[in-house]
């Protein structure tokens, strides 16, 4: 037992580092976010021959067939970066979708070309609800033909297919399909942009049931959550370098301690997430009994914690934090954003609670110990 | 990263699991109506018991009596531990950080002479580091230690020292040297607490219990034999003692965590509000889940700590994040514990309408000195500023 990276992994996530550093610097995400889509292809063709757009794609569709470990390392590097566009709906929320879902046949058709670098995608599944739960979806196909509008969805205007969660399955809609309608919606994350989708008898095809979803969102819920530990990680290091050159009565500020108690508090919420994000990571690699509580678990942590995170590093950098000047603010509007993706805090302690008050524990200490158990043998 | 046991590692929780199912004793819930006294006695018995059966000490040497394994097997340990809902171990200083201690500074000799008793709870340890002046500034401390022939004479006052009243041995800090900086005059001591000139006085705390002590020494004599590393270089040592507090102390919590979040859930499910169960009430929910999530990313966040632990051999400043978390998260929870028992929570022990006789009220209560032993929080949160992030030195 070892909760440490290989080092394989380390080597991943230093590479990852580094190529975000050099080739998505802050000035380039700012570029971006002005832009309408913050979308580079350039960028994207460089992040295709990494292999990082087929990071967690099966080697037979031409990815690097990584794990969901090494997937979150990956996302909390491109986190750090607040790496623009769409590499998270693409490889993280539609890649895992077709991957867990589709057949084969399908893959060939859409995974390839994700991990390829030919073809970015989303999902759109929200609907007027604003809820993640897929039982509260309205939206279903007749004859194949979908009609009414999704929300929230990343990324929408540049993707070359869209795969969509309908009451009746799930569908992947081509960007040039006939009554499909992408109309930007005005989201505080500036370099991820969400859209309304609206579809009017729009041909889609079925890529199945939605069997397979709850087990895709997990892998994107998981992603996520390792790209707020990586904007986490970013705020945390400007506020303490910044503590530490900003004069105030003489002295850096970092020398207050009420300065330096926001900072600890920043510390523990930024490596509490990492720890847990991990951990969910991992139960979900392996298919723990404990897997969906540790995904839930963790999106709940850090969803709260990414936004006092960002809070504190703001308070910390006083009237110089609330300037647009500033990156944190970059970081705390995609906090947010996050916050909400994929269900908050709220959501899933519901989630939790199902599991862990409703469920085993409640009364029947041995069956949750037996999950436990399991958890551990695994 | 692999959370997979390696065959070693299953192989012992195997066998600590059949030892368990048949050993570890089922009754220890319900002697909350006993002494203080008599539910240390028990304590004893059941570590005696653990002892014998090869299964105290798992990361510590063989010839001391431990099991030589890994510290990653010290985390099944724990995790097997609090899955068979097995009771807490008596001698938890011992175990926790004076073992340690004496592990990592201590001569063979003393090695040999303490380490085993440590495990089996035949001698159980306190802790002699605080004085009314010294707290969080344990530079400060003035109990004295002159040396003459072959003895210290140790003459002076410690403070809130838990398990005084229990305790065979104590490890103890004094001054050797008061002419040199604070930090560099101080010597660690192992005190035989049954020896003259050690008065334990009760300390009533504000729980009503007298779970921690005044300690008086007057012309105590401890042979030069039970200095602790060098003499004036007791404040390392000292820091060691508190890494592990901080760092590696809390994962035997997650025993006690799990049992209290599993005896909270029965309650929410079996008391009735507004005509329902609380575990069916949205907010109550919402906590309860909360509390389970706390739970579980404070023993991710220990298994993270462990393996870095044992990647580099001692626990780091980092460790003051177990610190900070398992305190709070425990002050956390006995408040939603009180919202969910709403008038009985306060009800103490021996009222017949009180909740498990009381265990809430004392609970809550008892849970506001967790951010003050070990080191305050604020303290902790000064060792992350100043040593983990760089900050300046606030004093
Ligand atoms: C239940 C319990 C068990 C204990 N068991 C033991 C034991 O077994 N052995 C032992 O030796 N001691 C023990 N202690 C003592 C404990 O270690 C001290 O109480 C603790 O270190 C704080 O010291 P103090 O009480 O002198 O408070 P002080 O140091 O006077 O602190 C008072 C307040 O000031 C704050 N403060 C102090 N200095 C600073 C600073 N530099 N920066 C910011 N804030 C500061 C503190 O955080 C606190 O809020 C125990 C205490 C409790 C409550």
């Amino acid at each position: 037992m070892q909760f440490g990276l290989s080092e394989s992994q380390q080597i991943l996530k230093d590479t990852a580092r580094k190529f975000f550093a050099g080739e998505s610097p802050v000035a380039a995400v700012r570029k971006a976010m002005e832009t309408e889509t913050a979308y580079d292809a350039a960028l994207w063709a460089k992040l295709a021959e990494q292999g990082f757009t087929g990071i967690i794609t099966p080697e037979e569709f031409g990815g690097m067939g990584l794990g969901k470990v090494e997937l979150i390392l990956l996302m909390e590097e491109a986190g750090y970066a607040l790496l623009p566009g769409p590499f998270f709906s693409t490889v993280a929320l539609a890649g895992a979708v077709i991957d867990a879902c589709a057949s084969a046949e399908q893959k060939k058709k859409y995974l390839a070309r994700i991990a390829g670098g030919q073809a970015r995608s989303t999902v759109a599944l929200v609907e007027a609800a604003g809820s993640w739960d897929p039982g509260s979806l309205k939206i279903s196909t007749a004859d194949n033909k979908l009609t009414g509008t999704k929300l929230f969805v990343t990324d929408a205007a540049v993707a070359d297919f869209i795969i969509v969660v309908a009451r009746d399955g799930i569908f992947a809609v081509d960007a040039k399909a006939a009554g499909l309608h992408i109309e930007p919606m005005k989201g505080m994350d500036l370099a991820r942009k969400i859209y309304s989708v609206e579809f009017k008898n729009t041909p889609a095809e079925k890529l199945a049931n939605t069997s397979g979803l709850a087990s895709a969102l997990d892998v994107a819920t998981a992603a996520l959550c390792a790209e707020m530990v990586g904007g986490m990680q970013r705020a945390l290091e400007l506020t303490v370098a910044y503590a530490k050159t900003r004069k105030q009565f003489g002295k850096p500020i970092g020398i207050f301690q009420a300065v330096q108690h926001l900072c600890a508090d920043m510390y523990l919420e930024t490596e509490s997430s990492r720890s847990a994000t991990y951990y969910a990571a991992w139960a979900l690699e392996e298919n723990t009994a404990d897997a969906t509580a540790a995904i839930s678990v963790a999106k709940m942590y850090s969803s709260d914690a990414s936004r006092t995170v960002g809070n504190r590093g703001i308070q910390v950098h006083g009237g110089m934090g609330f300037t647009w000047e500033n990156d944190l603010h970059l970081y705390y509007r995609r906090a947010k954003a996050s916050e909400t993706m994929l269900g908050d805090a709220t959501f899933h302690r519901e989630r939790i609670a199902r599991l862990v008050v409703d469920g085993a524990a409640a009364g029947d200490k041995k069956s949750q110990n037996a999950e436990r158990a399991a958890a551990l043998v695994k | 990263m692999d959370l997979n046991l390696s065959p070693e590692e299953i192989k012992f929780r195997d066998e600590l699991r059949t030892w368990l199912a048949a050993n570890a004793p089922k009754d220890w819930d319900e002697r909350r109506e006993e002494s203080m006294e008599s539910r240390f006695e028990y304590l004893k018995r059941w570590q005696r018991k653990l002892y014998e059966g090869g299964w105290a000490g798992i990361s510590w040497p063989k010839e001391y009596g431990g099991r030589g394994a890994s510290l990653m097997e010290q985390v099944v340990f724990w995790q097997e531990m609090a899955l068979a809902s097995a009771p807490p171990l008596a001698n938890v200083l011992g175990l926790g950080i004076i073992g340690p201690t004496i592990i990592a500074f201590g001569t063979e000799a003393q090695k040999k002479r303490y380490l085993a008793k440590i495990l089996s709870a035949e001698e159980i340890w306190c802790q002699g580091f605080s004085e009314p002046d010294a707290g969080s500034d344990l530079a400060n401390v003035r109990c004295e230690a002159k040396l003459e022939g072959d003895h210290y004479i140790v003459n002076g006052q410690k403070v809130w020292n838990s398990y005084g009243w229990a305790a065979d041995w104590c490890e103890l800090v004094v001054r050797t040297d008061p002419d040199v900086p604070k930090h560099k005059g101080m010597t660690v001591l192992l005190v035989d607490m049954k020896s003259p000139g050690v008065e334990v006085r009760p300390l009533r705390q504000m729980t009503g219990e007298t779970e921690f002590n005044e300690l008086f020494f007057h012309d105590l004599r401890v042979p030069v034999a039970n200095v602790v590393g060098k003499v004036n270089e007791g404040w390392g040592v000292a820091m060691g003692t508190l890494m592990h507090e901080r760092g590696t102390f809390g994962a035997g919590l997650q025993i006690t965590y799990r049992r209290n979040m599993e005896r909270l859930i029965d309650l929410a499910r079996s008391t009735q509000r507004n005509g329902r169960p609380i575990a069916e009430d949205p907010v109550m929910r919402q906590k309860l889940a909360q509390c389970y999530a706390e739970i579980e990313i404070m023993r991710c966040n220990q298994m993270r700590a462990f393996s870095r632990i044992s990647a580099t051999g001692v626990p780091g400043p980092e460790g003051s994040i177990q610190k900070i978390f398992w305190s709070e998260l425990n002050q956390r929870f006995q408040q939603i514990a009180q919202e969910l028992l709403g008038p009985y929570g306060q009800l103490e022990a021996g009222d017949p309408h009180a909740v498990d006789n009381g265990m809430w009220a004392y609970g809550y209560l008892r849970t506001r000195g967790n951010t003050i032993e070990a080191g305050t929080s604020e303290i902790q949160r000064n060792i992350i500023g100043h040593f983990v992030l760089g900050l300046p030195k606030s004093y």
